[in-house]
């Protein structure tokens, strides 16, 4: 009896101690999402549970460790006992109560995560390898950032060009899979709470450069919302150059192109034009506008030394009108 | 070069080579006559299966059912006359003992490939940018590092079933002994396949190859498919042997439920190998499909689901996971009662609580897949199912606490490593739940947190009941001890080492580090958590080196002990010398009187040879 008093009262100091240690050294990245509110709620449950559990087996098993060593010399055996039937039918409906009523509480935190509001924000969202691209309905505006206004729910729908993507910003903490597919566009709603500067970052392995696969999530209040809509709808300048960018921005060859010079899949588009380039049979081109050409819409009919062939999409003849094609070269030519 | 010859494992691979060769050779023929071009993915796969046929003809896998199809006398396998001394390790042998130490062999060679290839990646994961590695080189490390080591559990499992199994159960052998080396030596070539995904460009999916990425990208793919596929078989084979040997070859007197319970954590994990496995490799199958003959299973341009293939997929790798832990969990509960001098605990609750952890373990699969977009409906009752492998698990740790609980604990390495498994599992357990509830998963789906909570599983489950189980049987396959200093040096490093990976781990998971990732951002600070977490990693590796140096030397230098050494009531101490006998009890017939545990029962016994049953001695 003594020693279940000891050890009892230990339990509970280590609970405490536990909880108060896994509190304190901050689990959580910031709390930035309404979902997120719930979901840490959900957390703090598990994290009570798992102090006492932990505490319990843990200071039965160090005090036996301690108190029940073999003393030297002593052959014997321990106390003889063997079963409890009651004991065990106790610790196995308990635990199950238990579980159902976790199960019970995560099927409610569920469902409060997934609350719909009819005023919400459409977002569409392509994932493709390796870039983000955010298409705004009600609004006609194409952008690599996502832009929201705080406390508004965003309902957002996305789907995948290629392989499986995974769109997750842990301040928000909720986490949705992007699939190719027509008919398996995949909803994530969420209502941003805190204005702020954060990244969305793909967690679901996606080859290559999946760990660069992030783009910026902005959210702000709405009057500076607002005024991001107009300035894309009003203020867009309309010479090729910058229509070009806006394309290669908005379509994924930035995830594999770099503009400035910097190391990536493909060869970057910086000094391109104009330069000698070296293929991958040893011949020598000169890069113009018909190379240029030829290499968006036919990747691998020129591969240059140093790259590999067949990673670039091949089907971009068919995504681009003829004017897009141009206008893409005329930016590619304004970064020699 | 007779000599050599004659060595089966070398024989075999030339002829695996050449199978190969032979294969690959012949699909281009065909092609050529086809008026098909040369095509190396396919010839890879075609080679790949023929060179493992062909390593099994070498290795004589196939002689004796051959002889037997031909109407020729073979002869009973207790009656083949073997090579003496270390050959026989290296070829095909009907001994169960024999075939245990090979896959235990096999199991340390591949735990000692995955562990190196961790170290690889952990050192560019060190710090934040690209050092070592290039994309394709570090998603082919992380993805192999998963797969060899789960090759390299199972081959674990089945060396720890297979030497110790029929012993304690007092069979001559397993049910089937040619079958039992067909199952080893299956596993052998492969391997070499696996492996040799290396060499041929790698793999971008990590080990759960989702397509359509393992559609796509380089065909080093299609040689990790073969060789899951052909270790499948293996696992598959030695269950149904090890159920049957279970249930049919226990020695007079030893009823179900007095039986070690080694054995019934053995027959749990077969009865799911058994029935299981089959689903990783149909789905790795449709995958080859896919890629070879463009049948679109799971690319939705061409009419197919991905999301199918995570259900097939996830069929089976849950309850891998149990398949995986059951047995380490069958050695805690077996080693604890010899080294707590005291009965275990709750023994029907204990038996039949791996048996519930088999059975739940088929319902809870769609745990994997909470963000994957499965159907909304699925969510919650997976959720549910989930939660319940809690219970039968808690009944196991209850039980072992109250086997501790006022006995008189004596601590040698066994027990050293069977303390640490209770408690690296006990973490593993609890940072389960929380990526079992749906909402909190969706935010620690596919991060580090996940890589803390499964690593401490399976160390708890399978890693540290491991060394116990070989610290504590060498002696039976040796007649010496290992090394005690060495032993605790291993254990006193590795123990803390993988803790701070750990919880290293879940925590920078849980702030946002997502998996598989080969570079991470240098402004979430994440920096000096990954060096930390590396550091760990390769003491971890320095205290296995230990242990490998330890496990080799001993088996010359070490004490000899060939009695009981650990005082335990089980007939492979209490009634076998060590090391043991080519033919196991011959001559030293026996039969079961008591229970398996009860240590401190004034003169009872659990075995008895036959000729003094009923006195006490
Ligand atoms: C998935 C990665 C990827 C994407 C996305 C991608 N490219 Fe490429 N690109 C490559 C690779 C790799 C090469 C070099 C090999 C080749 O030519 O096929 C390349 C080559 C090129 C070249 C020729 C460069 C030279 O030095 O010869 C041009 C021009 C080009 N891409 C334009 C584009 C444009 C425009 C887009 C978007 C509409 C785009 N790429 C999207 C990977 C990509
Ligand atoms: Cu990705
Ligand atoms: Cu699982």
């Amino acid at each position: 009896m003594k020693h279940i008093v000891i050890v009892v009262i230990l339990v509970i100091l280590l609970t405490f101690g536990t909880y108060a240690l896994l509190q304190g050294i901050g689990l959580l990245p910031a709390q930035a999402s309404a979902q997120a509110v719930t979901i840490d709620r959900m957390f703090n449950l598990h994290i009570m549970m798992i102090s006492f559990l932990f505490s319990l087996i843990i200071v039965f098993m160090g005090y036996s460790i301690i108190v029940f060593r073999q003393k030297k010399g002593d052959e014997g055996f321990g106390k003889f006992f063997k079963a409890n039937n009651k004991l065990e039918i106790i610790w196995t409906i308990l635990p199950l109560g238990t579980v159902i009523f976790f199960s019970y509480l995560g099927a409610i935190s569920l469902a409060e995560t997934r609350n719909v509001e009819p005023q919400a924000l459409n977002v569409d969202v392509t994932a493709g390898q390796w870039y983000w691209s955010f298409d705004y309905p009600d609004y006609g505006i194409t952008s690599d950032k996502l832009y929201l206004p705080v406390d508004r729910q965003v309902k957002l729908s996305m789907t995948s060009v290629d392989v499986i993507h995974s769109f997750w910003v842990p301040e928000f903490r909720v986490k949705q899979d992007v699939l190719p597919g027509e008919n398996l566009v995949k909803e994530l709603r969420f209502t941003p709470t805190e204005k702020g500067e954060y990244t969305v970052r793909c967690a679901e392995l996606c080859g290559g450069a999946h760990a660069y696969m992030n783009s910026p999530v902005i959210v702000v209040d709405d009057a500076e919302f607002t005024d991001w809509i107009d300035s894309e709808l009003g203020n867009l300048p309309q010479d090729p150059v910058s229509k070009g960018k806006r394309l290669v921005e908005n379509n994924g060859c930035l995830g594999c192109h770099s503009v400035d010079g910097s190391p990536s899949v493909g060869p970057t588009w910086a000094g391109l034009f104009g330069s000698e380039n070296v293929m991958l049979d040893g011949s020598i081109k000169e890069v113009n506008e018909d190379y240029l050409h030829t290499a968006i819409v036919d990747p691998n009919f020129d591969v240059p030394e140093g790259f590999p062939a067949g990673v670039m999409p091949s089907n971009y003849a068919d995504l681009f009108s003829e004017e897009e094609i141009q206008n893409m070269i005329s930016f590619i030519q304004s970064l020699k | 070069m007779r000599k050599i010859w004659s060595i089966g494992l070398i024989r075999a691979l030339i002829f695996q080579i050449l199978g190969s060769a032979i294969g690959a050779g012949l699909l281009g023929l065909i092609r050529l006559a086809m008026g098909l071009s040369w095509k190396t993915e396919p010839a890879l796969v075609v080679g790949g299966f023929i060179g493992a046929i062909f390593f099994m003809i070498g290795i004589g896998g196939f002689s004796g059912w051959w002889k037997m199809a031909m109407g020729e006398d073979v002869p009973e396998a207790h009656d083949v006359t073997e090579p003496e001394g270390i050959r026989r390790y290296f070829g095909f042998s009907l001994d169960h003992k024999v075939i245990g130490i090979q896959y235990g062999i096999l199991s340390m060679v591949l735990l000692s490939v995955g562990g190196s290839l961790a170290l690889i990646f952990r050192t560019e994961l060190a710090s934040s940018g690209l050092q070592i590695l290039d994309f394709v080189q570090f998603n082919t490390l992380v993805g192999l590092h998963g797969m060899v080591l789960i090759a390299s559990i199972l081959m674990g499992v089945a060396a720890m079933g297979n030497y110790v199994v029929p012993l304690m159960i007092g069979a001559e052998d397993m049910a089937f002994p040619r079958l039992n080396a067909f199952s080893f030596w299956i596993a052998v070539p492969a391997t070499v396949l696996l492996l040799s995904a290396m060499l041929f460009g790698g793999f971008e999916t990590g080990w759960t190859a989702y397509p359509p990425l393992s559609v796509r990208g380089p065909m080093g793919i299609q040689l990790f498919f073969a060789g899951v596929y052909i270790v499948g078989w293996s696992s598959i084979l030695g269950a149904l042997n090890l159920i049957v040997t279970t249930l049919k070859m226990r020695v007079k007197g030893m009823k179900l439920f007095v039986m070690p319970i080694f054995a019934w954590a053995v027959l749990a994990t077969s009865i799911i190998s058994l029935t299981a496995t089959q689903l990783i490799g149909l789905s790795f199958q449709l995958v080859m499909f896919e890629r070879l003959l463009g049948m679109g299973f799971f690319t939705p341009s061409n009419g197919g689901n991905p999301i199918l293939f995570q259900h097939l997929f996830w069929f089976y790798s849950h309850p891998a996971v149990y398949i995986f832990v059951l047995p380490g969990l069958g050695i805690i509960s077996e080693l604890l009662p010899v080294f707590v001098r005291k009965p275990l605990f709750g023994y029907k609750w204990v038996a039949m609580s791996s048996m519930g952890i088999a059975l739940t373990g088929y319902l809870v699969w769609g745990h994997h897949m909470f963000t994957s977009g499965i159907e909304e409906y699925l969510r919650v009752p997976f959720m549910y199912s989930t939660l319940l492998v809690a219970v039968p698990t808690g009944v196991k740790f209850f039980s072992w606490v109250a086997t501790l609980w006022q006995g008189k604990l004596r601590f040698p390495v066994p027990m050293l490593f069977i303390l640490g498994a209770i408690i690296v599992f006990l973490i593993g357990g609890l940072t389960g739940p929380p990526s079992g509830t749906v909402s909190t998963d969706l935010h620690l789906h596919d991060t580090y947190y996940i890589v803390g909570h499964f690593h401490a599983t399976m160390f708890g489950g399978f890693i540290f009941p491991i060394f116990a189980a070989i610290y504590y049987w060498y002696p039976k396959i040796t007649g010496r001890k290992m090394n005690d200093t060495l032993g605790k040096i291993h254990f006193y490093l590795m123990t803390p080492a993988f803790l701070v990976t750990s919880f290293g781990q879940m925590q920078i998971g849980m702030l946002g580090m997502r998996r598989r990732i080969a570079d991470y951002d240098p402004t979430l600070g994440f920096d000096t958590s990954h060096l930390i977490i590396t550091i760990a990693g390769y003491l971890i590796g320095v205290s296995v080196l230990i242990f490998f140096i330890n496990l080799i030397i001993s088996a010359k230098r070490g004490e000899v002990a060939t009695g009981n050494v650990w005082q335990s009531r089980s007939p492979e101490w209490s009634i076998l010398p060590s090391p043991s006998p080519v033919h196991n009890y011959k001559g030293m017939p026996f039969e079961v009187v008591g229970e398996p545990y009860d240590y401190g029962l004034e003169g009872s016994n659990y075995v008895l040879p036959v000729n003094q049953t009923g006195q006490a001695d």
